[in-house]
């Protein structure tokens, strides 16, 4: 469990307890948080899940595969650095306190 | 900002569901009902044959959003609703209780039904089909008990729960009317390896075979007898034949229907009060030499932001770029753009190890990329063809040559 901190793009935050497990797309998704597609439905396929990780947090994530990265290089908002996307990262107890900034726009 | 002060959606699926969610998010303050005949909240098809049979989600994992979030929305959500007729002079929509409601406009994304196999013993219990959530809740259920099931069909459906099954270590055997799987959609190569990946995985297949009749003791399905006259034990069978677009309502009211409600790159019909999107309807489109009927999640989501847009005052026609994917069994496939029918079919990368991709081509002209574990190759075409780059065969047959050295 960990309590993920999603900023929206207007700049509302919503703090969400995120199961170990489950993933920060689907955190966002099940708690209203906006600013989300996730059009495939988590199968790394659709790049609509596009997230900014806080940049001094980026080393609490597993690095991003192959797939992942390829599937950044067409997000609809800027790849930057800190890009992931969200249906690739599942929770567990070491992300507590993670800040998951939205995108302008994911299509 | 439009006139309109109630929108009526027809459908409950992904593509309805999108269109509610897209009009709030461009501003829409009026009413939105969204009428449907399953019982559940709107949820996603796709992991209903893969990782919901295989334990990985649930219920609640499938769902496109939590139950609050209709609410919140003020989104009037009528489920376990069946519409009975379409009243166009009057509009409104007539639901089997009698309950009539009014509409500005009236959009349909009703979707598709599975096609029935019409043979002796298809109505024994144990035959089943795989489209909707209490589908495969039902599957689920049986799933750890099973040991030998045959599927009928060697589409991505018939596939997908193949591999789910055999994964679990069940016997699966695979019958095609067609000499390879997969047929109607992808490319000779990408089949062919497909059904080595399967047949290696220990999927039996019968190509060219169809099914004579389901054969029941009790009342149960205990095997298929083939039109070839062989004889497999199933103690379940998978029917996966294709689907057919629920026009039946549209038709009564009149509207026209082409397989598939017809309508205008703007989705609206011949009915400016009716707009019809997704699975079950045939609209123009950008990658298409003619009106096309496309069944994917990436049509239904794409043509409700596009409703979405116009029925917000701001209308622009549709033009988004079709993918698909399939996950068998740990292969991902992916198709950027309508690939069939093609006259040429190239391939890059290495089928033996397992990743590669088909480039295909009609008459010269690119039509799009079908990849397998080559996520670069798959993000690669969609902006190709998204820039209407016009990537020849040889190009594509050049190996020396970094195809994205094309797009600057």
């Amino acid at each position: 469990m960990a309590k993920i901190i999603y900023v929206e793009i207007k700049g509302n935050r919503k703090e969400v307890e995120v199961k170990t497990g489950t993933t920060l797309m689907h955190g966002a998704v099940l708690n209203g948080v906006k600013g989300i597609e996730a059009e495939c439905g988590g199968n790394c396929m659709c790049a609509t899940c596009h997230v900014y990780i806080e940049p001094s947090q980026l080393d609490l994530l597993p690095p991003k595969s192959d797939d992942e990265e390829a599937m950044l290089g067409s997000t609809a908002s800027p790849n930057k650095e800190n890009s992931r996307l969200s249906c690739q990262i599942k929770s567990n107890d070491s992300l507590n306190g993670l800040v998951v900034y939205m995108p302008p726009r994911q299509s | 900002m439009s006139d309109l002060s109630s929108i009526v959606i027809l459908g409950t699926g992904q593509g309805g569901f999108q269109l509610a969610m897209s009009l709030r998010d461009e501003g829409f303050g009026g009413r939105i009902v969204m009428v449907g005949d399953e019982a559940f909240l709107p949820y996603q098809r796709p992991p209903l044959s893969k990782a919901f049979l295989s334990g990985g989600t649930d219920e609640e994992g499938v769902l496109l959003r939590p139950p609050g979030y209709f609410e919140e929305h003020r989104i009037e959500l009528r489920t376990a609703a069946r519409a009975v007729r379409i009243d166009r002079a009057a509009r409104k929509l007539i639901l089997g209780t009698g309950e009539e409601l009014d509409y500005d406009h009236l959009a349909l994304a009703t979707g598709a039904r599975n096609r029935r196999l019409a043979v002796e013993g298809a109505d024994l219990a144990g035959v089943l089909q795989l489209r909707d959530l209490a589908e495969a809740i039902a599957i689920r259920g049986l799933l750890s008990a099973l040991r030998e099931v045959v599927v009928i069909g060697a589409g991505f459906i018939g596939l997908e729960f193949a591999a789910t099954a055999r994964a679990k270590g069940i016997e699966v055997t695979v019958i095609e009317a067609a000499a390879r799987p997969m047929a109607r959609a992808i490319s000779q190569p990408m089949s062919e390896f497909f059904q080595i990946k399967h047949q290696a995985a220990g999927i039996g297949f019968r190509f060219g075979d169809g099914v004579r009749r389901i054969l029941g003791e009790a009342g149960r399905a205990v095997g298929v007898e083939t039109i070839s006259g062989e004889i497999i034990p199933a103690d379940l069978v998978l029917v996966g034949i294709g689907i057919l677009p629920n026009v039946e309502l549209a038709a009564d009211a009149g509207l026209l229907v082409e397989d598939g409600i017809v309508a205008d790159e703007f989705l609206a019909t011949a009915d400016p009060a009716v707009s019809a999107f997704g699975d079950c309807a045939r609209a123009p489109n950008r990658y298409a030499t003619a009106p096309i009927r496309i069944e994917s999640v990436q049509n239904a989501v794409d043509q409700a932001r596009c409703l979405a847009q116009r029925l917000t005052g701001n209308p622009v026609p549709y033009a988004a770029l079709p993918w698909f994917w399939s996950d068998q069994g740990g292969l991902k496939l992916q198709i950027a753009g309508l690939t069939t029918p093609h006259d040429l079919a190239v391939a890059r990368g290495d089928p033996a190890g397992g990743a590669f991709s088909v480039y295909c081509f009609r008459d010269g002209r690119y039509l799009g990329t079908e990849s397998v574990n080559r996520v670069h190759d798959y993000m690669l075409a969609r902006r190709l063809l998204a820039a209407g780059i016009a990537l020849s065969p040889s190009q594509a047959a050049d190996t020396g040559l970094d195809l994205k050295s094309l797009l600057t």
